[in-house]
């Protein structure tokens, strides 16, 4: 962990675009020189600690293993081979950015904290960057968890760090637009952008989140010149990295540990500090007696994660912090049958449904390769009413084989003529601000017989709307770019040749569920924060109202989407949230948190 | 797929054709046993491997060996997601094995033992845009398990050019 601590956050173009070539040929020796000295500082202890702690022929050094061997207290609840007791000042449920930000100001605050997971323990000794095993182990539902009428496809994390463990590293304040609408919508007058601002600048440091140094690769500089040739102002993606190798495989868990995620930042420090960490474990359902929640109950998963195996946890705690993520906290919330005399909980749960543009290139893209996320344009969100037309986020999707050919739509020789094209195929894709428009109220999550949840996301008449102007966007960007053929992501649209025929095509074709490919990464509310009762379920404290010693920590609480990727979002939140219920539970100043120099 | 296709005879064919047109057809099949992982009997390994030769066409080899690849990769797939989605993956092979529902909901006249290329390609395509949504559904169903299955196998990389990643941390 010290050792590792010690890189320098920039790589310098040369260095790493050299690197990335020379690294197959040249092996272990670049990667040497790479992590010893990626941006000049020396790491004089590295090869002498990887020789002495990793077996492999790895050359990084794990931070989760070297922690496991110095004793933290982690308990893979798949092994439980009887029932399960514990006590604890806090039990937080969830690991993501909610749960882990929680977890270490709390546990720097002095408080005994127990992380419950429903995921595994996994770490860049397993990051293999492999899509066939990064989504049946790091995501919910195998990366395959789906909207009720199955036509939008949710990318969730489902293990220790959460969705930071997996996500592409899109570091974004909450837009002050968003901000706003809340204050006059839902009446959080103290999240203002001035009173706000310190926690993300707190969040940004521990994180280290960073202007992106390295030159955008070949699939984001597309969406930059064809952005440019238009006038539509585009910037550079901020990033929570340090020591990155622009590798391009954030999706699949960072190989390097240069990302700084959940897991390896904030659960390490609490953890360090003494917390416990429950993995292979389902927040079944907080006993409530009265106001009051008595204790948690967890089921133990096998280790395959799919099945109980019959073992049972129960944690008694003085506060129970909610962060499992906007559907599975809800959905925790309505299995305990938790206060709702509004009938708010579950609804207003958005995700940035998003739209995809393929295009082919004469040069080769190779969109696999370096940072998956370095160019955006907010122009079609700052260009109009917030609560107008729907506005949308221009980004760059990496491109990975799985997730690339299932994207595509189409089978047969079509589909396999478009895959032989992957080196030169691109793609921009275009995240919808939903929750804004009064024709915008975002999904209901809803309860299974088996209780799991899933959410009835009905995609609205403006919602379509903007998915049509984000595809006529993309495509003419892309044409502007120089592409060679266009391919919006919808089952009855075809490649076009020119903008002309892109542009009339797109105009006409039925938007409807299922025909629009609509994914999203990106779930928020459903646990909607307002002091108003009648408005939302959780105070702008982030208690949960009717319950004395309950919390939610996550974007569950977001009252609309954030309209950016959420994760800075999130973290600047739950600073915030968690330095208040320190300073409540201790009676002292809650710890500041500060990246290890 | 016993199991599966007990609970859907249970349902009856009038009864599960008109669910169907409901979109209520997962619902309707929901067996009271426990969960189960998904399992491939014979008749639905025969028609995954009608199905596997279409939706691949172009970039599956046309030989025997090639097709249990991709059907393996298939079951990888389906291995991973949760159960209850195992189920209703089951529920449609049992949908799709059953002589009425294959000549009815998907319209293929012959036992999937003889199988038209063209019949098969027909039938993904009418359910590609099929205005019963849980029958669009089960298209994408079919296509992400079957294409992602396939090019998630690193012995596809080559074929479309992509190198893998870096092999020294890989």
């Amino acid at each position: 962990m010290p050792t590792r601590r010690r890189g320098h956050p920039s790589v310098t173009p040369a260095r790493s675009k050299n690197c990335r070539k020379r690294i197959s040929t040249l092996g272990t020796t670049c990667i040497a020189q790479h992590i010893s000295n990626p941006v000049g500082t020396a790491h004089p202890g590295f090869m002498k600690e990887h020789r002495m702690t990793n077996a492999s022929n790895n050359p990084i050094v794990d931070p989760i293993q070297a922690g496991l061997a110095a004793g933290w207290k982690v308990i893979d609840a798949a092994n439980l081979t009887s029932n399960l007791t514990l006590e604890a000042d806090v039990v937080i449920v969830g690991t993501g950015a909610g749960g882990g930000v929680t977890a270490e100001i709390l546990t720097l605050a002095g408080l005994k904290v127990v992380l419950i997971e429903e995921g595994a323990l996994k770490s860049s000794k397993d990051f293999k960057m492999r899509e066939a095993q990064a989504y049946p182990n790091l995501y919910q539902e195998s990366g395959a968890r789906k909207t009720k009428d199955k036509a939008i496809n949710i990318l969730q994390g489902r293990t220790v760090g959460g969705s930071t463990t997996v996500n592409w590293t899109s570091s974004f304040r909450t837009p002050p637009g968003t901000l706003n609408h809340w204050q006059t919508h839902y009446g959080l007058k103290d999240l203002t952008v001035d009173a706000m601002a310190p926690w993300f600048a707190m969040m940004e440091q521990r994180l280290n989140v960073i202007d992106w140094q390295t030159a955008p690769n070949e699939n984001n500089d597309i969406l930059k010149r064809g952005a440019d040739k238009l006038g539509i102002p585009n910037k550079l993606i901020r990033r929570n990295v340090k020591g990155c190798w622009n590798l391009g495989y954030c999706g699949m868990g960072c190989p390097t540990n240069a990302k700084q995620s959940m897991l390896i930042t904030t659960i390490p420090s609490a953890l360090a500090a003494g917390a416990t960490l429950v993995t292979h474990a389902r927040a079944e359902k907080l006993q409530i007696n009265n106001d009051t929640v008595d204790e948690l109950l967890c089921h133990a998963m096998d280790a395959s994660g799919l099945t109980l195996s019959g073992k049972s946890i129960r944690i008694k705690a003085k506060h129970y912090v909610v962060s499992g993520g906007a559907m599975n906290s809800p959905a925790l919330l309505m299995r305990s049958k938790a206060p709702d005399p509004h009938n708010l909980l579950g609804k207003r749960t958005f995700l940035h449904p998003t739209v995809i543009s393929a295009a082919l290139f004469e040069q080769e893209v190779n969109g696999y390769a370096g940072a998956p996320q370095t160019i955006y344009s907010d122009h079609f969100m700052d260009t109009q009413a917030i609560d107008g037309p729907v506005g949308y986020k221009l980004e760059a999707p990496p491109l990975h084989p799985l997730l690339f050919s299932t994207t595509m739509a189409g089978f047969g020789e079509q589909h396999a003529t478009m895959m032989k094209q992957f080196n030169h195929t691109q793609a921009i894709l275009a995240l919808l601000r939903d929750g804004f428009n009064e024709n915008s109220v975002g999904g209901t999550v809803e309860l299974r017989d088996d209780g799991f949840p899933v959410l009835d996301y009905n995609m609205s008449d403006v919602m379509w709307d903007g998915v049509k102007r984000a595809l006529l966007t993309m495509g003419e960007i892309q044409f502007a770019a120089g592409a060679k053929t266009v391919y919006p992501i919808h089952e009855l649209a075809t490649g076009y040749t020119t903008w002309a025929s892109a542009k009339q095509a797109i105009e006409t074709l039925p938007y409807q569920a299922s025909l629009t490919r609509v994914v999203s990464a990106h779930v928020m509310g459903g646990c909607t924060m307002s002091d108003d009762t009648k408005l939302g379920v959780v105070s702008s404290t982030g208690h949960y109202h009717g319950l004395t010693n309950v919390s939610v920590h996550d974007g569950s609480l977001f009252p609309t989407s954030i309209g950016a990727n959420p994760q800075l979002s999130i973290y600047g939140m739950t600073a915030r949230l968690a330095s208040g219920l320190a300073e409540k539970l201790t009676g002292k100043p809650a710890p500041k948190l500060v990246a290890p120099v | 797929m016993t199991t599966s296709r007990r609970s859907f005879l249970k349902v009856g064919l009038f009864g599960a054709i008109t669910l169907a047109a409901a979109g209520g057809i997962y619902r309707a099949l929901k067996s009271p046993t426990p969960l189960n992982r998904f399992a491939l009997d014979n008749e639905a390994r025969v028609a995954l491997a009608a199905i596997v030769g279409a939706m691949l066409q172009g970039a599956l080899p046309a030989t025997p060996a090639a097709t249990d690849t991709a059907i393996a990769h298939t079951m990888e797939a389906i291995a991973g997601l949760p159960l209850a989605t195992q189920k209703e993956v089951q529920d449609l092979f049992g949908l799709l094995t059953l002589g009425p529902t294959r000549r009815f909901l998907a319209g293929m006249p012959d036992d999937w033992s003889v199988a038209k290329r063209e019949d098969v390609t027909a039938f993904l395509q009418s359910w590609r845009v099929h205005r019963i949504m849980m029958l669009q559904a089960a298209y994408h169903a079919l296509h992400d398990l079957i294409i992602g299955g396939w090019y998630a196998d690193e012995a596809t990389w080559a074929s479309i050019g992509y190198p893998g990643p870096i092999k020294e941390l890989s």
